[in-house]
């Protein structure tokens, strides 16, 4: 190694300073190949409009064919369906005080995962209410509009909290004012049938994505 | 050294090398130079461990976790790998803050460094990408809730933020296929990124050099030796901390349990599992100020906090090197960069105070009249703790002779009797019964109005069941329509006068039925006295009056007036009690109230519970679960 210390401004980048541009000294060997490369010297061919338009195309289209195939099945979950959206059972009506107290069950279905089918697994969570006067029962999804986490519901307070950006819902899922959340928690449609002499809560669940004004289900 | 003059010659090695190591350094080698290099190193440390971290790592929603839980816990000093990685990222996190406010500081951007500028903060984008795609690999409860968080976000971008989202999470809902897509970015596309990026930042900061902050101070020097003797000391540090951090116990000689991987390394939480909220959900500590900035935009205003005032703010810095050109332009540039990390920090120790302000005994009535954040952070560290509880028990089940089976480690706190037990409990039972002990702890009912079942089945229960003054209290039979039925007559007006000798013989008999787990001792040491109340129940207990009268008891009595004495408090008697407590076995025509929650294993829409979580509360009441044997040593 030679201790001459190059103190030019910048050092070039790699393939001029081989030119010998430094202080050093002169390699024994001048780089023969790089000088009679001689790019320096020699025109560039004046070859037509056409021959460069080719060369492009040519270049593009060989690049084009595996990007294009990545992308393809890159964009493929676009079409992609949630397990989400049917009417299913959820709870049997005498499961579910009528004190309007609103309580969790989970919401069972076959869920489709790539290549895995999951039987009866929970693809998401409600909350169930059922007042005294009108024996009714309505339904909320347990997902937070804002940002998606879990709600609470808070039986001393009797209010439903989130527990990551402290949005606030009353009891029916209205805001509790101020709120982060763009609209009251979500309330699914439900109603009770009868099912081998027995009332069942059906559901229709669905997800709505989080942060819009209005509900806008997930695919 | 013709050897060496051949490689000069063939390849252009010594030149190239003495161009990289003999950089020229105006007005001599100083410390504020060091954070480019440190954090080239840092990502040398997190390519060289996250390559061996990929040979033991499968991206899928069935191995993930299990994998990760491979390395940390079974494979030969996994926990020191996976911890290098982990807080290596985190140390670069803020190895970019101080390089970045060098460089501002020292006025680096302005010409003709400007592009160089930009890539650096494309690198920026890089690395807290790689970070935010890592955060979800192990596929715990954490990562899993606070990266849905992030995705959720992303569906606020204007048009075609639904579309953006799908994509990213690789279809409507988590699953493999996010994974799949997260491992590829944080392995493949963004270290790829990173390197050329990294590699034309350096190439264009060799071209213009080093920008002296003050090239009169000392005599010129170069990047070798000089210079670099600083860098590696700082890098040296740098690693230390990161060492310090993934060895902390073992460093303090804090106790260590039974494997390394317990306490050293990174931390790993329960599985995912998208049943189960998580409530202590937060991002890694370098993004709390996003997390927290979130809760100031109200309703619609969302987008706002989330994409557009940190969109801007990255906007701006990208105009920085033009703003710097201006007179008052680069004081405005290292005011704002400073007030920018002044509200970074203000907003992460809001964050963590909101979250963490129960812990402490300091109140500040005026922030918080009500005392909801203090309601709010409760329930935070509660979250936490039970979290924690979850992480430690799934861990446990995954180290037991069952290990996880091909279904995942998803399945392993799904059917743990000592996780689910009080949860089905404190949902499905608790309406009415309670549990819990002597000293009040435990799932306390709403309104008692059926009996405490802590312990149920034990002898402590079955003597309070026979006891006079203790039959008609809240714990047994007091607040329930059999208060006044023939049991509690019979136990009233007669077993009062019953010597208290025959009395635990008969308790003893009955208990010895559930052949509870933690009584099989004592019912094998008390054998006799068992036998003495099993005669006295089928014969002669006081005055003629025995149990047979009601109740069926091995081969004598029938059933159908009172429940089944025969296994009573077993597993399978439990397991049909709650199933469906009308049945001719149990209170065929004096049930209580109490609803059956699995009468009909063909009509899945009519059970309540389905036959394994009645399973798993039957397990639970009868404290029957898997618990690891002490280790041998007693470490």
């Amino acid at each position: 190694m030679d201790d001459d210390i190059p103190l030019e401004p910048a050092s070039q980048a790699a393939p001029k300073s081989v030119a010998g541009n430094r202080s050093g000294p002169t390699p024994k060997y001048t780089a023969p190949h790089a000088a009679s490369r001689g790019h320096a010297t020699v025109e560039p061919p004046r070859r037509g409009f056409l021959m460069k338009l080719l060369t492009l195309l040519i270049g593009g289209l060989a690049t084009f064919v595996p990007v294009a195939a990545g992308l393809a099945t890159f964009l493929d979950p676009l079409r992609r369906k949630s397990s989400a959206g049917h009417s299913l059972p959820v709870a049997p009506l005498d499961a579910l005080p009528a004190d309007g107290v609103p309580r969790l069950f989970p919401v069972i279905a076959d869920r489709d995962d790539a290549w895995n089918r999951f039987a009866d697994e929970p693809i998401g969570a409600v909350y169930l209410r059922r007042t005294e006067d009108e024996n009714q029962v309505t339904a909320l999804n347990a997902i937070c509009p804002h940002a998606g986490c879990f709600v609470d519901f808070n039986r001393d307070a009797g209010n439903y909290r989130c527990p990551c950006h402290t949005s606030g819902f009353e009891v029916d899922g209205d805001r509790i004012m101020p709120c982060v959340a763009p609209r009251d928690l979500d309330e699914l449609a439900c109603e009770v049938r009868e099912v081998e002499g027995q009332q069942v809560i059906y559901v229709a669940f669905q997800n709505f994505y989080s942060g819009l004004e209005e509900q806008v289900p997930k695919a | 050294m013709s050897l060496m003059n051949w490689l000069e010659h063939r390849t252009g090695l010594r030149s190239l090398l003495h161009e990289a190591l003999y950089e020229r350094v105006p007005g001599g080698a100083r410390w504020r130079y060091v954070w480019g290099s440190s954090l080239v190193f840092a990502f040398m440390v997190q390519a060289i461990t996250g390559i061996f971290l990929w040979m033991a790592y499968s991206p899928s929603g069935q191995t993930a976790w299990e994998s990760v839980y491979f390395i940390q816990y079974e494979m030969q000093y996994g926990w020191l790998l996976r911890g290098l990685h982990h807080f290596m990222a985190q140390a670069m996190v803020v190895l970019l803050a101080l390089h970045f406010l060098q460089i501002v500081i020292d006025g680096a951007y302005r010409a003709p460094r400007e592009v160089n500028f930009w890539l650096g903060l494309v690198l920026m984008q890089i690395v807290l990408g790689m970070s935010l795609t890592g955060y979800l690999l192990p596929w715990d409860q954490k990562g899993y809730w606070a990266t849905r968080v992030a995705t959720n976000l992303m569906g606020l971008v204007p048009a075609v933020g639904p579309q953006l989202q799908q994509l990213v999470v690789g279809g409507a809902d988590y699953g493999h296929h996010t994974l799949t897509r997260f491992f590829a970015m944080h392995a493949g596309l963004l270290p790829m990124l990173l390197i050329v990026f990294l590699a034309v930042h350096l190439a264009l900061f060799r071209r213009h050099g080093v920008h002296a902050k003050d090239p009169h101070r000392k005599p010129d020097t170069t990047f070798w030796p000089d210079q670099l003797l600083r860098d590696a000391v700082v890098c040296l540090a740098v690693l230390a901390v990161v060492l310090f951090l993934t060895c902390k116990p073992l460093i303090l000689g804090e106790p260590l349990g039974d494997r390394p991987g317990e306490h050293l390394g990174a931390h790993l939480g329960a599985p995912a599992d998208p049943a189960v909220p998580y409530s202590a959900a937060r991002p890694e500590w370098y993004f709390l100020f996003l997390f927290q900035f979130l809760k100031y935009f109200e309703g619609d205003s969302e987008v706002i906090g989330a994409l557009v005032v940190p969109g801007a703010i990255m906007g701006f810095m990208f105009l920085m090197p033009l703003i710097g050109r201006w007179r008052l332009g680069h004081g405005f540039n290292v005011a704002f960069t400073l007030g920018l990390l002044l509200g970074i920090a203000l907003l992460t120790g809001q964050a963590w105070w909101d979250d963490n302000m129960a812990a402490y005994d300091v109140e500040i009535a005026m922030l918080d009249p009500e005392g909801h954040k203090r309601e709010e952070s409760a329930r935070f560290l509660e979250a936490v703790e039970g979290a924690q509880r979850d992480g430690a028990r799934a861990v446990q089940l995954a180290s037991s002779p069952q290990g996880i089976s091909s279904a995942g480690a998803i399945e392993l706190l799904r059917n743990d009797p000592k996780s689910q037990g009080p949860v089905l409990f404190a949902q499905y039972c608790a309406s009415c019964h309670s549990h819990v002990d002597a000293d009040g702890k435990g799932i306390q009912a709403e309104e008692v109005s059926a009996p405490n079942l802590y312990g149920f089945g034990s002898r402590r229960w079955a003597a309070g069941l026979l006891d006079p003054e203790r039959i008609v209290d809240d714990n047994y039979f007091g607040k329930t329509a059999h208060s006044e039925g023939d049991m509690v007559s019979f136990i009233v007006d007669t077993l009062g006068e019953v010597e208290a000798k025959k009395l635990e013989q008969i308790a003893a008999a009955l208990s010895a039925e559930a052949q509870l787990p933690a009584q099989q001792k004592l019912d094998e040491a008390d054998a006799a006295d068992i036998e003495a109340g099993r005669e006295l129940m089928a014969g002669d207990i006081v005055d003629g009056r025995n149990c047979i009268e009601c109740h069926r008891f091995g081969e004598d009595g029938e059933l159908g007036y009172g429940p089944d004495l025969e296994g009573y408090a077993s597993r399978e008697w439990l397991i049909g009690m709650i199933s469906n407590p009308e049945h001719e076995r149990f209170y065929a025509y004096s049930n209580d109230r109490m609803p059956a929650f699995h009468p009909d294993p063909d009509a899945p829409e009519r059970n309540r519970l389905t036959r394994r979580q009645v399973e798993m509360l039957a397990d639970w009441l009868r404290g029957d679960w898997y618990e690891p044997e002490p280790a041998a040593n007693g470490q």
